[in-house]
């Protein structure tokens, strides 16, 4: 007899990383406040959340005209949190490109115990400075593979072995997109087993923006993964990270541990992360889009933007950005998009 | 009028693409190429065009040549690896155009500072980096016009234009770039970002430059002066195109002025879509060629 996945997961331990605070960023135009980001991280602490990430949406030093200039710097936010804090770990991301190994010293030196350094799952080779230190400081540094549905399984192996060479205890395979399929995580995350050490840690992290999050999040670790990424009430990127509240009451109903009280942590996201919602984070018709089309789930906002200034549609803006493989970070070329498709089509405003 | 013999180092793309470029000028001659692996493809190619090589680094260029004998020396090598490169040649009566973004030397962004730069004493120049030398003139090209409190850059180059050296040093790329957007773009502070795309085929490069003005922006005398910039580009770099803008938007409490590039290659080296190899090499040769003018009135004399 064949064990289904729910006999194959009894039991297994997985670490839960809150995200709220930093993907959570993006829907909020990066203003969350220093009072918000204290009571949520506090309260995700009491829940027993074991990993919190904190930073601007875009990671450190993603304060630009680019991605948004957020209400505090990423000093003041990871002090804030770091200082409520009693049993969790605070961790930062960083993509290469964006921040510098300035901004892990400064993270570091603040108390920061995780370094997520993050690059296009082609490229991970622009890593190598910022992971060696992140081993170098002691830190649990974590190769973060974004937009890996863009890349088939045996490359993916490539690249996450480099990152593992560079010194990376821990790859992430991540679904920017909110693209993938359980069948695609299952792929990928078993090649990686497969192909890295064995004491290397795996994680998988989700979007919700075909609504696969926790699908996708128990195929990864049915895949061989441990480590899993949510939000607390989904507030992320696109139609939000994988709800975090939820996918802990379905490992709790499933047997996995987690270490994270059921009823504390829905509280926490009903209670404390809803109210701070500026809109409903769901599946709307544009982060819908994002999921279908593989388009990186923060272009969302400036996607909406864009269509109010320029009259196109933003859903048409989405898919034109997928059809040129744009990839995180070319938030730019959301707005040079949106003017040339107004002047094709002759709409343009103002 | 003999040209002037100029030395590369460094046998990766950019320094191949360079001496293509250089073996077009009419003031600059390629005499010399340097690697540090006998079989790199750059070196064979540098033979084939008739070009002394070694592959035992700057200390081999050294050896087999005599004081005097070079007039510049272009560094494609790394920021790690110049420092020492300079000094080297420097002994030697070599004057340096760095094209790592090292940056020991004062940064070069030829339409906004070259003549500065045109003295005796002028003896390490740095080009910056590519994302540099696309943006840093249009950021001058809005503060000359108004003041500019804050410049940020956006430089997207295709995955197979960015060698291992660019790979490795990519936070010296956000660092230097960023410092020489506001020293010689005029901004008073600046940031750079870069992103690497794998599409295929590969895309051309694209840079977006955002500028917040402490004013309301003169909407005409930017335009006026982003169009007469773009025009002094083109002169070295033909493929230099203004795709969109400036945009003016003063909807978020801050005046912004957004300015969307592409910049296109001759295809030398790499294929047309490494327009950041063609910028940083032809505004190398472009500042060669006018300090030789400068330097050497007579021609070079060894």
């Amino acid at each position: 007899m064949t064990l289904g996945q729910a006999d194959r997961l009894k039991g297994r331990k997985v670490t839960l990383h809150d995200m709220c605070l930093r993907d959570g960023m993006h829907p909020k135009r990066h203003q969350i406040s220093l009072e918000s980001m204290r009571g949520i991280a506090a309260g995700l602490d009491e829940a027993g959340v074991p990993l919190i990430e904190v930073t601007h949406g875009d990671g450190l030093g993603g304060a630009s005209v680019n991605y948004g200039f957020p209400a505090h710097s990423d000093e003041e936010y990871l002090k804030a949190v770091i200082s409520v804090v009693k049993r969790a770990s605070v961790s930062a991301l960083l993509l290469p490109g964006i921040g510098t190994v300035d901004h892990l010293r400064m993270a570091h030196d603040l108390g920061v115990k995780t370094i997520r350094v993050a690059t296009h799952c082609t490229e991970a080779d622009v890593s190598e400075q910022h992971i060696g230190l992140g081993r170098k400081l002691g830190l649990d540094t974590v190769g973060f593979l974004m937009m890996a549905h863009m890349l088939e399984a045996d490359r993916l192996v490539e690249q996450a072995k480099l990152m593992e060479s560079f010194g990376a205890n821990c790859i992430y395979i991540t679904d920017s997109a909110g693209y993938m399929l359980p069948d695609d995580v299952s792929t990928r995350i078993s090649a990686v087993r497969s192909a890295l050490n064995a004491s290397t840690e795996l994680g998988f992290h989700g979007h919700h923006n075909l609504g696969m999050g926790i699908a996708n999040s128990l195929a990864a670790l049915d895949a061989g993964a441990n480590r899993i990424d949510g939000s607390a009430a989904g507030l992320g990127a696109g139609a939000g990270n994988t709800p975090l509240e939820v996918f802990n009451a379905v490992c709790d109903r499933m047997g996995i541990q987690t270490g994270v009280d059921v009823w504390k942590l829905s509280d926490v996201a009903e209670d404390l992360v809803t109210p701070i919602m500026d809109e409903p984070v769901r599946i709307d018709r544009e982060s819908l889009t994002l999921g279908y089309a593989g388009v990186y789930s923060s272009f969302l906002l400036f996607a909406k933007r864009a269509e109010a200034k320029y009259g196109v549609s933003a859903r048409d803006i989405l898919v034109e950005l997928g059809r040129k493989k744009m990839i995180g970070g070319q938030e730019d070329m959301i707005e040079d998009t949106a003017i040339n498709m107004a002047r094709e089509r002759g709409t343009t405003h103002a | 009028m003999q040209r002037v013999p100029c030395a590369i180092i460094g046998s990766g793309n950019i320094g191949t693409d360079l001496m293509m470029k250089l073996a077009r000028s009419t003031v600059l001659e390629p005499t010399w190429m340097v690697g540090i692996d006998e079989h790199s493809d750059g070196l064979a190619r540098a033979r084939s065009l008739g070009l002394k090589t070694t592959h035992e680094g700057v200390q081999g260029l050294v050896r087999a040549t005599r004081a005097g004998e070079i007039g510049f020396a272009f560094d494609a090598t790394s920021a790690y690896a110049h420092a020492e490169n300079s000094a080297l040649l420097r002994a030697r009566g070599v004057r340096m155009l760095d094209l790592t973004p090292a940056a020991i030397g004062p940064y070069c962004v030829p339409p906004v500072n070259l003549l500065d730069h045109l003295t005796e004493d002028c003896w390490n120049l740095n080009m910056v980096t590519c994302g540099g030398q696309a943006t840093i003139p249009m950021v001058f090209a809005v503060s000359r016009v108004q003041s500019v409190r804050y410049a940020e850059i956006v430089a997207t180059v295709s995955s197979r234009s960015a060698g291992p050296g660019t790979r490795k040093n990519i936070d010296e790329f956000t660092r230097t770039t960023a410092g020489a957007v506001a020293r010689v773009g005029g901004a008073r502070e600046g940031k750079a970002i870069i992103i690497l795309n794998p599409a295929d085929p590969p895309i051309i490069m694209r840079d977006t430059i955002h500028c917040l003005t402490d004013d309301v922006p003169d909407q005409a005398a930017i335009t006026d002066s982003v169009n007469r910039m773009v025009a002094d580009v083109q002169t070295y770099v033909p493929g230099y195109r203004l795709v969109n803008g400036p945009v003016f938007d003063s909807s978020q409490g801050l005046h912004r002025v957004s300015v969307f590039l592409e910049v296109a290659g001759l295809g030398d080296y790499l294929p047309k879509y490494a327009g950041n190899l063609d910028i940083m090499t032809a505004a190398a040769t472009k500042t060669a060629e006018v300090m030789a003018g400068r330097l050497f009135p007579q021609g070079f004399s060894q």
